[in-house]
């Protein structure tokens, strides 16, 4: 049977989901293989080199730099605290000396015979990763991180905002059409990850926001309102580091655009469950997708539970078209023929034929996706 | 005539695709014969580039029918029935190769390190300078952020003050940079400053970083000397970037020639061809998230990479830069402005869809206008003269208002632009890919357009590198032959008179002399666009311009030439530069409708 692959966004029941948490620099892992663990557990920590200061010294002694390790009061490797002298020139008689003293408490980490600079480095920063989503130590990476497994119900979005976040799932919308509006935002939605239907405004988003909500999954956002969230135009699919109280989650894209059954009727199953997720998104080669991840409590934890690997578009498949016209609508395919075929935009592309709301279309194989479902 | 090269595999891995050609002698000449091409597999599941390489290999082999591999082998040499003469590649998978470059003053050692780089094929991710504006902690805070994959230093010239560059080195020295890839290497640092300084650099950073130290790039401000920094940016290129990445250890193993960088291929094929034909190119590739301009002026060559202007992932950015009504001005229908940039953001989100209805493929064009004006823009910007020369001025260089760092892109003077990237390769039409490069660079004078249809730029240029000594002349042979006859699609020739002329008045009187003998005559009008049909062979041309209009002789002065049709033909551009588009929406859909009927841009129907 022909087929073509085509990625498509993971909406799964049950899956094995496993995850790399892993330190920005070696570090020390402080969990075992096999050790369970929940969504804060720290798993693993380090230092970060501390901040450098870069004392022009010759400059203010006004000496040559050659001159500076004569006037120097401290060694390399040397710690010294905040307004320590680093170095002072002899003046005259004993007086009329002139000084320079530490900005910071740190180490001497290096000193210049040819600039005259004294460089001092401020005390580590700690940096800590906890295991986001609780589950089991599946492998350890020594002086690096943990690969966490977790039994879990697991769906991508296209396009999300702000980092982790935790919660429990809040069904608020009732239909994947119903557009999620401020008025049904109330305080006591407080840290709680809203489902909504179609859509989300930007005075609905701003309302979550004020009454610290922890996350917003919904159908779709418009791409304009973007700006007054960030402060900036969006111009490339980068996020995750925006310092936002709510992470919010677009499911099919820019627009109104109703949520897809399939990731509606899963979030509604497990709504009052405790979820983890993340809305940041790269879209380059290397793609992340922003995610949503609820652990199922028991269950085994083999791998034979584990998703197939997406086996691309077939006949009969249920796909979705991402690109107008039809953009948004579900459809099963009812063939993929082989041969190229000529566009209205006279593009002669390979095409699916799918069937929408009970007519047959033909459709570029590269505007549609998959609709992974277990 | 009896060839030491009869058949050459090149490849290209990049990002997503990785392509194979092959090249065979055929009679009297080299030609492309077969192509193909495979999903690249330097990622997981794969993390190995040469299944990608095997896999687009053994399209090549199912298409020709030829053996070239013996299981995960290429066979050489051709045997006359299996096997080829020589391997090839080039590379941009997994991020190409990103540089951070660092020079004393930021429009003098750190433009031309930037120039270095670029011209190696890298992306800059950051140029730092001891006038950059920032404070030591922020430099250093930056270098560790960026993660590149190598660094080059330069500053100062030969002789004079060690103590800016050395400055800098401590900056790097107390960032203790770390490459991006592989936990276990020390970064690469490629010194090219002031030769007094190469003691105190080796103490500073020898430790830290595996230094090299090459001549240097400004050794006086009169001169720049980018070819040892550039050489030694591909060797480490091979020697550290590429042999961390998954299976390329294999893959050089394989070729018989250094693997360069995808970009660094395309500038030198492009300064091979402007020396060769002694004429001035500007090349451009628009892909999804950068676009590359390469030019080669009065003998000098330049590149810039605009990082961020392209047309998917980068997308929702040309629409930043250039502003929503800038792109609109190009659509000749009226659309919902909100509705269109949720469009426009669907595509950054979903990149790799393809424009359905026609709708879809005229607003994809009109950004691409737009990305491609902004990165010409850039590209002025960057190839200019070298900037801080003294020069001696005489009275009459006093009135030319001239200055050193002036950009050496000069329209008039531009004989050829050849376009690629999907947007330009790919276009329905060869009528839009024109309308595209015409629109966005505004050609001067006697232009002549080409697209690379499949873009085999890259391969051909490391062919065209080759230096083993009994292959050299071949493989530059081939090159050369296959840029010629396979790699270039020739649109045509652009004829635009340049000057300040009043609406719809006579700009121009064309005279065109056929090979049949045949004769045409027409006029170029202000505001007119118009195209003949020709292929691509030889016209003879006269052009008597009206007074104060130039096309190439001066102003109201007569030009003779010989020009050439192509797949699109002929097309006379009477419209003032810059392009300007009436502020009226009736007027500007009216000439925008003019302008595509009369090139025969779009099929007709409901919106043309």
């Amino acid at each position: 049977m022909a087929h073509s692959y085509t990625p498509g966004l993971k909406v799964l029941k049950k899956t094995i989901f496993k995850k790399e948490r892993i330190l920005p620099l070696k570090g020390e892992v402080l969990v075992k293989s096999g050790d369970s663990l929940n969504p804060e557990t720290i798993v693993a920590s380090t230092n970060l080199p501390g901040n450098v200061q870069m004392l022009k010294v010759s400059n203010i002694l006004n000496i040559d730099p050659k001159d500076v390790v004569d006037a120097l009061k401290v060694k390399e490797g040397q710690d010294i605290k905040k307004g320590d002298i680093i170095a002072e020139t002899s003046g005259i008689f004993g007086m009329f000396k002139s000084s320079v003293e530490s900005p910071v408490d740190g180490t001497v980490e290096s000193i210049s015979k040819s600039t005259g600079r004294v460089v001092v480095r401020e005390a580590p920063i700690p940096v800590e990763v906890d295991a986001y989503v609780s589950g089991k130590v599946d492998q350890v990476i020594e002086n690096e991180g943990i690969i966490l497994k977790s039994n879990a119900a697991f769906i991508q979005g296209i396009f999300g905002i702000a980092g982790e976040k935790r919660g429990d799932i809040l069904l608020v919308s009732s239909s994947p059409t119903e557009e999620l509006t401020a008025e049904q935002i109330t305080p006591d939605m407080k840290g709680k990850i809203l489902i909504g239907g179609s859509f989300l405004s930007l005075d609905a988003y701003k309302k979550a926001l004020s009454v610290k909500v922890a996350g917003i999954v919904v159908g779709g956002f418009n791409y304009y309102d973007l700006k007054a969230v960030l402060g900036y135009n969006l111009g490339v699919a980068i996020t995750g580091t925006e310092k936002l109280n709510t992470a919010l989650i677009v499911t099919e894209g820019y627009g109104s655009i109703p949520m897809s059954e399939a990731t509606f009727s899963l979030l509604k199953e497990n709504n009052g469950k405790p979820a983890s997720i993340n809305g940041a998104t790269q879209i380059r080669a290397g793609v992340i997708r922003p995610e949503i991840v609820i652990p199922i409590d028991g269950g085994n934890l083999d791998n034979e539970s584990e998703s197939k690997m997406p086996e691309g578009i077939q006949e009969g498949s249920t796909v979705r078209v991402i690109r107008s016209p039809n953009f948004g609508k579900i459809g099963k395919v009812t063939s993929l023929p082989a041969e190229l075929n000529k566009m209205e935009s006279e593009t002669m592309v390979r095409v699916a034929e799918i069937n929408i709301e009970g007519k047959n279309i033909l459709i570029p194989r590269a505007n549609l996706e998959m609709v992974e479902t277990e | 005539m009896s060839k030491k090269i009869k058949s050459i595999l090149a490849t290209d891995c990049g990002s997503t695709t990785t392509k194979a050609i092959l090249i065979e002698w055929k009679e009297d000449r080299y030609r492309l014969t077969f192509r193909g091409e495979a999903p690249t597999t330097v990622e997981a599941p794969f993390e190995d580039v040469t299944k990608g390489v095997l896999n687009a290999v053994m399209e090549v082999e199912e298409l020709s029918g030829r053996t070239i591999l013996d299981g995960d082998k290429i066979i050489t040499p051709d045997d006359g029935s299996k096997g080829v003469d020589i391997y090839v590649s080039t590379s941009s998978a997994g991020g190409g190769l990103q540089m951070m470059v660092a020079g004393v003053v930021k429009s003098m050692s750190g433009e031309s390190a930037e120039r270095a780089a670029l011209g190696a094929g890298s992306i800059v991710m950051d140029v730092l300078a001891s006038n950059d504006g920032r404070l030591p902690h922020e430099k250093i805070t930056r270098i560790r952020q960026l993660r590149p994959d190598m660094i080059l230093l330069s500053g100062g010239t030969d002789g004079g003050t060690t103590t800016h560059v050395m400055e800098l080195a401590e900056i790097l020295a107390a960032a203790n940079p770390r490459p991006r890839l592989g936990q276990n290497y020390k970064l690469p640092v490629i010194y090219a400053g002031n030769n007094k300084a190469q003691d105190s650099i080796r103490e500073t950073l020898g430790n830290i970083s595996d230094l090299d130290i090459v001549d240097n790039i400004r050794p006086v401000l009169e001169k720049e000397n980018l070819e040892p920094s550039r050489d030694k940016i591909h060797d480490l290129f091979m020697e550290h970037v590429m042999a961390q990445a998954p299976g390329y250890k294999k893959l050089m193993s394989w070729t018989d020639a250094p693997i360069m960088p995808t970009p660094g291929a395309v500038g030198s094929l492009i300064e091979m061809i402007a020396k060769k034909e002694n004429i001035s190119v500007v090349g451009v590739d628009i892909g999804g998230a950068t676009t590359d301009i390469f030019s080669v002026f009065e003998g000098k060559f330049n590149r810039t990479v605009s990082a961020n202007l392209g047309m998917s992932y980068s997308i929702c950015n040309v629409l930043a830069e250039s502003g929503l009504d800038n792109v609109l001005r190009w659509v000749p229908f009226d659309i919902d402005r909100s509705e269109l940039t949720n469009r426009i953001g669907n595509k950054m989100i979903r990149p790799t869809t393809v424009p359905q209805s026609l709708e879809e493929l005229v607003i994809e064009q009109a950004i691409a206008r737009e990305a491609l004006r902004l990165s010409f823009i850039q590209h002025k910007e960057f190839a200019t003269s070298l900037k801080g020369v003294q020069s001696e001025r005489t009275i009459s260089d006093a009135f030319e208002q001239s200055s050193s760092g002036q950009s050496l892109v000069n329209m008039m003077d531009l004989d050829l632009l050849v376009g690629s990237g999907g947007v330009l390769s790919h276009a329905p039409r060869r009528q839009q890919s024109a309308r595209m490069l015409i629109d966005a660079f505004m050609p001067e004078g006697i232009t002549q357009l080409a697209v690379d249809s499949i873009f085999m730029m890259p391969q051909l240029g490391v062919l065209a590198n080759i230096d083993k000594d009994e292959l050299k002349e071949d493989a530059s042979q081939a090159a050369l032959e296959v840029f010629d006859n396979d790699c270039l699609i020739r649109l045509g020739t652009c004829i635009s008179p340049v000057g300040n002329a009043k609406p719809n008045s006579k700009m121009a009187d064309i005279k065109l002399t056929f090979n049949d003998g045949s004769i045409k005559e027409l006029e170029i009008n202000e505001g007119s666009l118009e195209m003949i049909d020709h292929p691509y062979e030889e016209v003879k041309v006269s052009i008597v311009p009206a007074r104060g209009i130039d096309v190439g002789a001066g102003k109201g002065e007569t030009l003779d030439s010989v020009i050439y049709g192509g797949v699109v033909g002929l097309i006379f551009d009477g419209r003032n530069r810059p392009i300007a588009l009436s502020k009226e929406s009736d007027k500007r859909i009216s000439s925008l409708l003019n302008w595509s009927q009369a090139v025969d841009e779009y099929p007709k129907g409901e919106l043309f």
